[in-house]
């Protein structure tokens, strides 16, 4: 009867969604934990419910209004973070709430009813076959995009006077570097939920890093680790009766939890 | 003259609304080795970060001889401890060409460093490993910003050994800021002394004896360089036979 339940159609979406958000968001989370873009993640996933309200209240679809305030929101963090007027992490903190906050707003004076515990915490189980192919999409431009300057990205994020004195164009990079991250955000919010997303970014990496000796190791094992999260998050949510993203994330905690108290046991030279 | 490979004109920069930088001038040449030495806050860095195009400064020009290539040594950096990343990958990244590598890691020392993780090496292996990588390339001039700012004093030996044999043997041209003037007396052939302005500019022993120099760091700074420059020289000069006094163009300091 289970069995059943594991091919029957949703869940299989279910998993194949997984599979593409956990391959997208376990190479960009590597950069997410290698740059400290955590809080800048956590920011642009709140600015998503703007979106959402704004997408719903003008008859464009809900991913469009996402789409189209995380660019805004991220150019506008990019324009503020070049000129020093207040610390990015105040910026993102008045920015992610009072996004956040504005979308309750605009949600409460449309009338719009919406799953608000979805939109928190994902339904990954809800996912429609067109949701598929755009999340394959974006995965193969987030993917793409990140191997095609991968080396540039990479000497940027050790230094980047280096990188620029090296003739690396750093503000292209950075640029891009915004739009993949749009990109992931805007298409994970979703399915694992805009309170989820940075855990499915940051903890896949971080449980990577003591097994890796090269940043394409630590983005590979990373991969692996979300992979394993997802189906587990999602069989185990089956069997328990429990939402499948909490319970993906709380997987993911676990392979961290493991990684963290094995980590001290690992030869030097990692 | 046509071995210039880099000069900056008039350079005049600002942060916050403070000058930086007044009309500065500096030519590079084929062969120079230029240290440039100043108190804290005179704008040495900013005038490197100028030079190697870092940033773009209010007024004057940075030209670059056509084709001439320079490679870049930053002050210590941070190694990010969440990026794991040996030695090898971090000299090789991002580079046109891997041709050197043998030769440079030969060069420099740096085989039992390859394998190690940036984050586990010391100040003096970080520092190695940067002028490695700025070797890489078939440069022309390097440039380093306080390269030897953090290591110790046998540290500092060895780094500032190493430059002068990279200067010697492949013609490098150097240009760096350094606290350590006394260390360096040997071997850079122009001393710039800079306050926002450049006060005085030329031969090391001529510099020491510029009533500017003592302006900037006072007597007895400049009567130590003097007796270090003493011993230095008559050290060196068993093993190169080379004037310092008479070779250079820019000075105004000499007399």
């Amino acid at each position: 009867m289970f069995v059943d339940l594991l091919t029957s159609d949703f869940v299989l979406r279910a998993l194949i969604a997984g599979f593409l958000i956990a391959v997208m968001c376990g190479v960009m989370g590597c950069f997410v934990v290698w740059r400290r873009m955590a809080y800048f993640g956590d920011s642009l996933s709140h600015s998503a419910l703007l979106g959402i309200a704004i997408g719903l209240a003008t008859g464009l679809s809900q991913m469009g209004g996402i789409f189209l305030i995380c660019l805004i929101f991220s150019s506008l963090l990019l324009w503020l973070s070049h000129r020093d007027v207040l610390t990015t992490d105040s910026l993102l903190g008045i920015l992610a709430h009072g996004a956040l906050s504005f979308g309750m707003v605009l949600l409460s004076l449309f009338n719009i009813r919406v799953d608000l515990h979805a939109l928190l915490f994902g339904d990954i189980l809800m996912v429609l076959p067109q949701d598929l192919w755009l999340l394959a999409a974006g995965a193969g431009l987030v993917l793409g995009v990140l191997w095609r300057f991968w080396a540039p990205l990479i000497l940027m994020t050790i230094n980047d006077q280096l990188a620029k004195a090296e003739g690396v164009p750093i503000l292209l990079m950075q640029i891009i570097l915004l739009l993949v991250m749009t990109v992931t955000v805007a298409l994970s919010v979703q399915v694992v939920g805009i309170l989820l997303i940075t855990s499915f970014l940051i903890i896949p990496a971080a449980t990577a890093r003591p097994f890796a000796r090269s940043p394409e190791m630590m983005a590979a094992v990373a991969v692996v680790i979300a992979l394993s999260a997802v189906v587990a998050g999602i069989i185990l949510s089956l069997l328990a009766d429990t939402p499948t993203g909490p319970t993906m994330v709380a997987s993911l905690t676990c392979l961290f939890a493991i990684s963290a108290i094995i980590s001290p046991f690992l030869s030097r030279g990692r | 003259m046509s071995d210039i490979l880099l000069s900056g004109l008039d350079i005049t920069h600002h942060i916050h609304q403070r000058p930086i930088l007044d009309k500065v001038s500096l030519t590079m040449s084929r062969g120079d080795f230029i240290t440039i030495v100043g108190p804290n806050g005179a704008g040495k860095s900013t005038l490197i970060k100028v030079l190697t195009g870092l940033i773009t400064p209010d007024q004057g020009q940075v030209m670059r001889g056509q084709g001439v290539k320079i490679g870049y040594v930053p002050q210590k950096m941070n190694s990010e401890a969440s990026l794991p990343l040996n030695a090898r990958r971090f000299i090789t990244l991002n580079q046109p060409s891997l041709a050197r590598f043998d030769e440079v890691v030969a060069d420099n020392g740096i085989a039992p460093l390859l394998d190690k993780q940036m984050r586990h090496l010391s100040g003096g292996e970080w520092q190695r490993v940067l002028l490695a990588r700025a070797l890489m390339d078939e440069v022309d001039a390097i440039i380093l910003d306080e390269p030897a700012q953090n290591l110790d004093l046998t540290g500092q030996m060895q780094f500032y050994q190493r430059l002068d044999a990279i200067h010697q043997t492949r013609g490098i041209a150097i240009l760096m800021v350094s606290h350590d003037l006394h260390m360096v007396m040997a071997s850079t052939k122009q001393v710039v002394c800079l306050y926002h302005h450049i006060c005085c500019s030329g031969a090391p022993q001529a510099v020491t004896k510029d009533p500017e120099f003592e302006k900037l760091f006072g007597q007895d700074m400049a009567a130590m360089m003097a007796i270090y420059h003493h011993q230095h020289d008559a050290h060196h000069d068993h093993h190169h036979h080379h004037d310092h006094v008479c070779d250079h163009h820019t000075s105004h300091g000499e007399g």
